[in-house]
């Protein structure tokens, strides 16, 4: 409204009649960078102390090649199952109506809420050998607590709420009427699913998975108890990091944590562009 | 517009999708959703009560009034005491600069307040031992001056509030984007000074979204565990957290005691959980009237 009038040519914000832009700009800035964008600067300004050689010859140790893999895989994995399985929550606590539906819908933040080491303990006594469902896989010789299946399951845990959240509100704003029209044409539920629906959701569900990803990657406090913290076998960068600083090896630990830092811008640009995918085919 | 919808079309549109042409499928993917939710959502919170109260809750009580764990629980609340209300003042005023007004910048401001999102706890830690431990940048100064940050409560506040940053500014702006700043135009045109309008207008409207901004950012506070694992000393009884307590319990073996200070944590999850599906529940009417208003006009 305003903006038309008297607008300058290369201003660089709107005019508003609202006070205070200044102060809390400046406040944001500067709160911004001292509690975030500073710190991580001290930390590339330290691997920048390093000189390439030395950063290199640091990621390029036997450990962190192999802990980089395991963590990778493990997360890869994590999400991959989570993304089937969090894409059939998602649906049938958007879908149908059943006894518990709310109780279940509200039990899928848990783990938001629930501390990691509460996690941490709690799945490392399920699966161990002698815990409730470590014991019935034993006779099978599954193991998973101790491997690097419990990191699965550690990650599994803590990110599904990522993929269902993700996904549910575009179920939600799905038109019925499509798959209506398409039943009445005589598809059956598989080819709707395939046609219709999932060509759909696809650009949530995978921006769910980066997130999904992203929070494997990082994950900490479930993953300690259950990993075997075996090098290059059960253990993940975090851990590594952890084992490093433990050593006083802060060089080894910062540049390990500036190469899980760059992990995460790389995965935070695929998310933001995901983002930009799923609003412009809904609009939103 | 809608009085004018043929009562077909009223139908087929408020009728919520009940009636699935396929009931057997429909059962079957029910059943499966519920027991993978059951298998791994639920069972590590029942057993977390259980492996607690395997003792007895003789057992359990005592467990609880341990002086480490007593120590844990004023550590776990001093902290959060700090960070939240740190996080909530940072949240307010970023986001009447971010959504009240429109300048070029505005979404890299956004990412870069979400980024400790997507970085790692321990990270997050390793930060501050690269600013304040011993050899990091301002280690020298401070052992000249005896200021202790890492290894004591200071660098965990820092480390939390770091981890938690985003939490209530990433609920506030969204939703202050969302109702848009006709009200505030109106009370500037009335004569009201900024602090008026903030206190008067803008909070009032923004309040459910703090309420549960400060709910998440709460339970994350008090429940953080890779980040000030990396900057507590880890004694048990002097710096440890409820988490790094509960670690401390279960690696010295006293299995019974850390799943009961975990049943602490547990319970704060579960009373955020309920008022976060309360407000959810009060905000979504909230929703649905603005969506209607909305389409009235």
């Amino acid at each position: 409204m305003s903006a038309t009038i008297g607008r300058r040519q290369f201003a660089w914000r709107q005019p508003s009649i609202l006070p205070g832009f200044a102060p809390s700009l400046t406040i944001t800035l500067v709160w911004l960078g001292v509690i975030v964008v500073g710190p991580l600067a001290v930390m590339l300004w330290f691997t920048a102390g390093l000189g390439w050689h030395g950063f290199f010859s640091i990621l390029s140790r036997p450990r962190v090649l192999g802990d980089l893999w395991v963590s990778v895989w493990t997360a890869f994995a994590a999400s991959a199952v989570n993304a089937v399985f969090g894409l059939l929550v998602a649906w049938v606590l958007t879908r149908y109506e059943f006894p518990g539906r709310r109780f279940a819908d509200a039990l899928v933040d848990l783990p938001f809420a629930l501390p990691t080491a509460v996690a941490g303990i709690a799945l490392s006594t399920l699966y161990a050998p002698n815990g409730w469902i470590g014991s019935l896989l034993a006779p099978l010789g599954i193991k998973i607590a101790f491997t690097p299946a419990g990191i699965v399951v550690a990650m599994m845990f803590i990110s599904l709420p990522f993929i269902v959240r993700t996904v549910q509100p575009i179920i939600e704003d799905l038109e019925y009427e499509q798959e209506e029209a398409a039943h009445l044409m005589g598809a059956t539920g598989a080819e709707i699913f395939r046609r219709i629906i999932f060509p759909a959701i696809l650009p949530a569900l995978l921006t769910g998975f980066a997130l999904a990803f992203a929070r494997a990657l990082g994950e900490y406090g479930s993953i300690i108890f259950i990993a075997g913290n075996k090098p290059m076998v059960s253990e993940i960068l975090p851990l590594l990091i952890m084992a490093q600083l433990d050593q006083f090896d802060y060089q080894g630990a910062t540049a390990i944590g500036t190469l899980m830092l760059f992990v995460s811008f790389v995965l935070l640009l695929a998310i933001n562009l995901l983002q930009a995918w799923v609003r412009r085919r809904h609009g939103g | 517009m809608a009085v004018n919808t043929p009562a077909i079309e009223t139908y087929l549109v408020n009728t919520p999708v009940r009636e699935k042409p396929f009931p057997f499928a429909k059962l079957a993917l029910i059943t499966v959703a519920m027991l993978f939710m059951a298998l791994f959502l639920l069972l590590p919170l029942i057993v977390v009560f259980s492996e607690a109260l395997s003792a007895g809750l003789g057992e359990y009580l005592s467990a609880l009034a341990d002086p480490g764990v007593l120590s844990a629980i004023w550590m776990t609340v001093a902290i959060a005491a700090v960070a939240v209300p740190a996080n909530v003042l940072f949240g307010i005023i970023a986001s009447w600069c971010i959504a009240r007004f429109k300048f070029t910048g505005r979404e890299f401001l956004i990412t870069l307040i979400d980024l400790p999102f997507s970085i790692s706890p321990v990270v997050a830690g390793l930060l501050q031992v690269l600013l304040f431990g011993t050899t990091g940048l301002f280690g020298p100064w401070l052992s000249d001056h005896n200021i202790q940050i890492i290894f004591a409560l200071p660098g965990m506040i820092l480390a939390t509030t770091f981890v938690t940053f985003p939490f209530v500014a990433r609920e506030l702006i969204p939703l202050a984007q969302e109702q848009g700043n006709d009200e505030e135009e109106a009370a500037v045109t009335l004569g009201a000074s900024g602090l008026q309008i903030f206190w008067r207008v803008s909070l009032p409207k923004l309040r459910w979204g703090l309420l549960y901004g400060v709910l998440l950012c709460n339970a994350r506070a008090m429940g953080e565990f890779g980040a000030v694992s990396v900057v507590s000393g880890k004694v048990f009884g002097y710096t440890d957290t409820l988490s790094l307590a509960v670690e401390s319990l279960y690696d010295s073996y006293e299995i019974q005691a850390a799943f009961a200070t975990a049943s602490l944590l547990a319970m704060l999850a579960l009373v955020t959980l309920v008022l976060k599906a309360a407000l959810e529940w009060a905000h979504r009417d909230e929703l649905h009237a603005l969506k209607r208003k909305k389409a009235a006009t």
